[in-house]
Parts: C-alpha cells; structure tokens; sequence
C-alpha cells in the first residue's frame, strides 16, 4: 500500500506578513518556510501507518506543486522519515491548478491513500484535498481526526457540524485532516537528516491546465481601536461598555 | 441565470447560518440583477422552509432522500451540481463549515467552478468577479478575482449580517438522481453534540488559557459563559493538556471563529491563537500581564487575576441581566 502525502510550503506561523511593491505579492525577505502545520501532522500519521506492520502501508512519499526555492522544505519532510518526494516544477497559481498537478501525480503513480491538510497557512483555502478527490474520482472524507487501515479498509474519525463520526470508505481515497490525526507532529533525527540528503526528489513538468482564480492584490486587515482598559477591582465596567457601548451583550 | 445557495439544516431546523447565507445570497444577487435559489437537503417541514423566503429567497428547492441522510461528500457534490445545471446557476453558496469544505472543492471540479473560500463580504464588483478572502491565517487580506463562469463562494460563518427582505417564496420538492451503491462513506458510529451552543455558532465566547492554572479553575469561566449566553473555548496548550475538550481549541490549527465577542481569560496571544479568532468583532482581554500580546488585539482589556475578577464579572452580568 502507498501512502501520499500533500506538501505545502508556507511562511512560519509566527511571520509578520508584509506585501511587496503595489500590494500584489508577498515580500518574501527574511521568510522561514515550513512545512504546513496540517501537512506535518498528516505525514507523522502515514508514518505511524508504515511503522505497524499490520497495516500494509509500504512506503510514504510526498508532493508539492511549487518552485525549486521548496526543496529545503521537501528535505525537512525526508528528514522527518518520508521515503521519497515529488515535486511539480511550477507557480502553485490557485488551488485548482495545484489540485490538477497532483491529481495528476497520483493517476501515473498510482498511491492507496492521499493525505492533504484542512487548509493551508499562506492561502486558506480548503479546498486542495477535496478538489484532488474529484479530479480523480475517488471518495474523500473532510475534517478527518482519525485514521486506521483495518482489514483493508479504512476507519475514520470525522468531525461533522454538530456531532463526530467513524466511517468506513473503500480504498483508494483522500483524507483531508485536522486536528487528532497525530499527537505530535514528528521530528528529524540526526540519522533523518543524514538519510534525508541522499533521498530523491523527482521533479515532473507540469501539464497544462488554466487556473480559475488569481490573486490580484492584498490588504491588511483593519487595525483595531487601543485596548480600554477597565479597572480590575470594578470589573462591572466592563459588563456596562459591552451592554452600552459595544452593545455585543 | 441564477445565485444558488445551500442552506444547512440540523434535524429538521435551520440555524443561523443558513439565514446569514440566504442573506448574502440575495447581496449578491442584487448585484448580479439576479435572483435567489435556496436548495434544503433532507426532512424540513413547509413553515421552516418557507422561512428561507425572509432573507430573500425568491425560490426554495427542497430535496428528501433517505440515500442523503448523511454526508457523502461525492454524492452530495453530484446532487448540488444536478440542481445547479438545472437552475442555470452563475453563483453558488456554501458554508465555509465542516460540510462546507468537504462539498465546494469537488463542485469546483466538477462544474469547473473557481472557488472563493472563507469568504467575509459582499464581492467587491461583479466584473469582474472580485472576493475580499482571509489569507496567511489573518495576517492579510486577498483579494482573488474568479475567472469562471460559474463562481462557488464558502462564506464564513458569523461573518455577514442578517438582513430580513420578506419574500413570499414558494417551496418545490424535487427529486434528484441519487443511487446508494454510489454512497462510498459508510457511518458506523455518530456522537452529536447535543445541548450547547455550538462554538462555531456562538455570537459570545469565553475562552480560557494557562493563565487559568488548572481545570478545577473553569467553573466561574463556565458560568460567565452560561450568564452571557455564549459557548466556552480555550487555547491550544489547555487541550493539549486535557484541561478542556479538542473541540473547544480556537487557533491556527483549531477551530476558527467569529463571534461578536470574544472573551480571553489568561490567554497571552500567540499569532497562532490570534488566527482562530481575529475575525471577532470584538476582543477583550483578562491577564495579569500588561504588556500581553493579546492587549493589542483587544478593545477591552482587564489587567488582573482571572481567578479574582471572574466572579465578579459573572455577579455583574447576572445584576445587569435582571
Ligand atoms: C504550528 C503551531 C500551531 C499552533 N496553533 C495554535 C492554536 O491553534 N491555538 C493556540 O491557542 N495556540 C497555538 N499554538 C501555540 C501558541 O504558539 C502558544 O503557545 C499558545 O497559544 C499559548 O497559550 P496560552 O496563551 O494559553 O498560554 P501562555 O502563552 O502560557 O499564556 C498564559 C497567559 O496567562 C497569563 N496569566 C497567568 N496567570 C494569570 C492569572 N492568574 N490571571 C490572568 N492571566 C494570567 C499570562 O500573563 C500569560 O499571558 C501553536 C503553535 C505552533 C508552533
Ligand atoms: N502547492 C501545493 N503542493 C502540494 N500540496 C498542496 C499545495 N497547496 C496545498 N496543498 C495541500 O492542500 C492542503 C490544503 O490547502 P488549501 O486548499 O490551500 O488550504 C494543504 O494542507 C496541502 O496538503
């Protein structure tokens, strides 16, 4: 069974964001890239998969549609303990060009179980894994907080609005997950790191697909009025400005 | 030529939600000249349906098919699709919740639709089609313009205001083409949450951080949550420390959310925790420490001991509610 795993490579949470001239873009100076939270998580569960026999799952390989500026990323996930990487050699333009390439991956190569993130840091989208699903026409399950391969088959954990579920779904499917797929997300050993320099990247070219959307411009988000502060010993106030003044209670 | 939305319902009854996205709907009709379609799925009764008609559905579509009783994300793309084509639909509109997010991106595909996700205002034109969308978690704005001809929006939850535009809509029940053997997702087990405000739902929220010191702590935080009528949260250590449930961790790689208030006790503001709750409308903020990062965030802020103040603040709501 072969497990693939979805990489996006994104500014560390942590960055200020700031755009470069016009607004258009990022300005990408002094940016720590990281692997994707979501996708960090989905990796350290595929390699639990591999880890236990009793599943089947032979190897864990990753994907990322992006330029060659990614690779020290698709390392660190070598590093971490995947077994071979993928890279399509083009812009990610929007999600469903990205969706298109990897879809496209996974129709020459063939893998049982694909992995993407709820959503990415950098584009927020929601949308990569699902669009994958249907490229292929294989079924998917969102908002997955558990994974199991029992018997060939996989048992999952799902959030749904209002309630959580288990489901059962027939192999090969996406899973686009979130928080519960894995404690911890896991990290590179020295021997990782070492194994990680010598492991392939393949690079394929990208077929040719139009994008739907484009990003034109950015903005910050509207700054906030200075925090009011109101008097520890008379905390009533408070309750007084939100009834009469924000008139949120 | 139609805007086409997908109204949510939870046994039976719709929520909020789906009046915020009727309500959008029709905002962006109106900009199109156009006008709403509302599409139920599952068992609604006449009067709940009709009442899609208040926010500006000129006409409500329901669809009852045991085969939908639970989500399948394929098959519900396939049936959503199915009435889209029919209706000659250019917009369509979803919630940016869990169904939301497991629908849209196989619609996408499927009509060869571009979406616009996690969206929190009206578009900015028509033409061409421009979105205001939350990006880099928060920390930036897009603004994306769709080059499609059919367009599909994800609307954030709590993002858009009700407006009621009384509209004596009709309901039609129509049957869709829908096969069993197509349902892949088999449900073995469902646990609702039954009983409480659904986070994702709250107009107040109360959320609790370390700051709090331990779980025998929360009691008054769970009371000033109940006094106020809102739902409770906390920040990602807490429920990774099993203090509180996963379901309550509001962040980055939480829940996101946008309520009218949102209430941080002993939280210091991490960008990450800020990512899951910057879209509120207002913040305030409880901590001993005044230089906290979150006080930057805030428009109200107390600098005190949360175990202090709390009980106060619950004896002052319950006086100001009497
Ligand atoms: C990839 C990544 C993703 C992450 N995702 C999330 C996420 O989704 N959500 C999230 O919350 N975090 C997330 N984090 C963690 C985040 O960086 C912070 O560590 C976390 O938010 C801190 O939680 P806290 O504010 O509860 O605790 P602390 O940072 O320890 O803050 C506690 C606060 O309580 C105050 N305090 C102490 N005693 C009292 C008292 N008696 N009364 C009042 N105040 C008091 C202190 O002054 C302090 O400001 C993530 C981190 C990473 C690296
Ligand atoms: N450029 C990319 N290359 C590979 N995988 C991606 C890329 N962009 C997004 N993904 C995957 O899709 C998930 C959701 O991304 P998004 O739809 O942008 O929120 C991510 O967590 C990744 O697993």
């Amino acid at each position: 069974m072969k497990v693939l795993v979805c990489i996006s490579n994104v500014p560390d949470t942590t960055t200020r964001i700031k755009f470069a001239e016009g607004n258009a873009s990022i300005d990408t100076t002094g940016i720590q890239w990281v692997i994707n939270p979501w996708d960090e998580l989905s990796l350290t569960r595929a390699l639990e998969l591999k880890d236990d026999p009793g599943t089947g799952v032979k190897s864990v390989t990753i994907a990322h549609v992006g330029p060659a500026s990614a690779e020290p990323t698709l390392r660190k996930a070598l590093a971490i303990g995947a077994d071979e990487a993928v890279r399509v050699n083009a812009e990610s333009s929007d999600a469903y060009f990205v969706a298109a390439q990897i879809a496209e991956v996974i129709r020459k190569e063939q893998f049982d179980i694909i992995l993407c993130g709820i959503e990415s840091s950098d584009y927020n989208g929601s949308v990569v894994g699902g669009m994958i699903s249907e490229f292929l026409g294989i079924p998917s399950v969102s908002a997955v907080s558990g994974l199991k391969i029992e018997n060939g088959n996989a048992v999952i954990n799902r959030e749904i609005d209002g309630g959580k579920e288990v489901v059962t779904i027939p192999l090969p499917f996406v899973a686009i997950v979130q928080k519960g797929i894995a404690k911890e997300p896991r990290i590179a050993s020295m021997r990782g790191i070492m194994l990680a320099r010598t492991k392939p990247i393949r690079t394929f070219e990208p077929v040719s697909v139009e994008p739907l959307t484009q990003i034109i411009s950015f903005e910050k988000p509207a700054p906030r009025s200075a925090c009011k502060f109101v008097d520890a010993e008379n905390p009533a106030q408070l309750i007084d400005l939100l009834m009469n003044e924000a008139k949120v209670i | 030529m139609s805007v086409l939305v997908y109204t949510e319902n939870w046994d039976g009854k719709f929520k909020k939600l789906s009046y915020e996205l009727v309500s959008y709907a029709s905002g962006v009709a109106k900009m199109l000249n156009s006008s709403v379609t509302a599409l139920s799925i599952g068992k609604v009764e006449e009067a709940e349906l009709k009442r899609l008609g208040d926010y500006g559905a000129a006409r409500i579509l329901s669809v009852d098919n045991e085969i939908l009783a639970s989500l399948d994300n394929q098959t519900y793309a396939n049936v959503i699709a199915e009435v889209a084509g029919k209706e000659n639909a250019s917009v369509i509109i979803i919630s940016n919740n869990n169904t939301g997010k497991a629908v849209a991106p196989r619609l996408s595909v499927k009509l060869k639709a571009g979406v616009g996700s996690g969206v929190s205002r009206l578009p900015l034109s028509v033409n061409p089609f421009t979105l205001y969308k939350r990006t880099y978690s928060g920390n930036a704005f897009a603004h994306v313009i769709i080059k499609s001809d059919v367009k599909i929006l994800t609307i954030a939850q709590n993002s858009f205001d009700l407006i009621e535009t009384a509209n004596n809509a009709a309901v039609e029940k129509i049957n869709v083409s829908v096969d069993n053997s197509q349902v892949k997702t088999k449900v073995q087990n469902i646990q609702k949450q039954t009983g409480k405000i659904l986070l994702t739902d709250a107009d107040i929220v109360v959320s609790g951080g370390r700051g709090m010191k331990s779980p025998d702590n929360w009691s008054t935080l769970v009371e000033l949550a109940s006094a106020l009528g809102g739902a409770t949260a906390c920040s990602r250590p807490v429920s990774d420390e099993g203090w509180r449930p996963h379901e309550e961790h509001t962040g980055q790689t939480g829940k996101i959310i946008a309520p009218n208030l949102y209430i941080a006790v002993g939280i210091s503001g991490a960008t990450q925790h800020l990512a899951g709750i910057s879209s509120s409308k207002y913040i305030v903020a409880i901590n001993t420490d005044k230089d906290a990062p979150i006080f930057e965030s805030a428009q109200y802020g107390i600098v005190g001991d949360a175990m202090k103040v709390l009980p106060k603040l619950v004896s002052a709501v319950k006086e100001f509610k009497k």
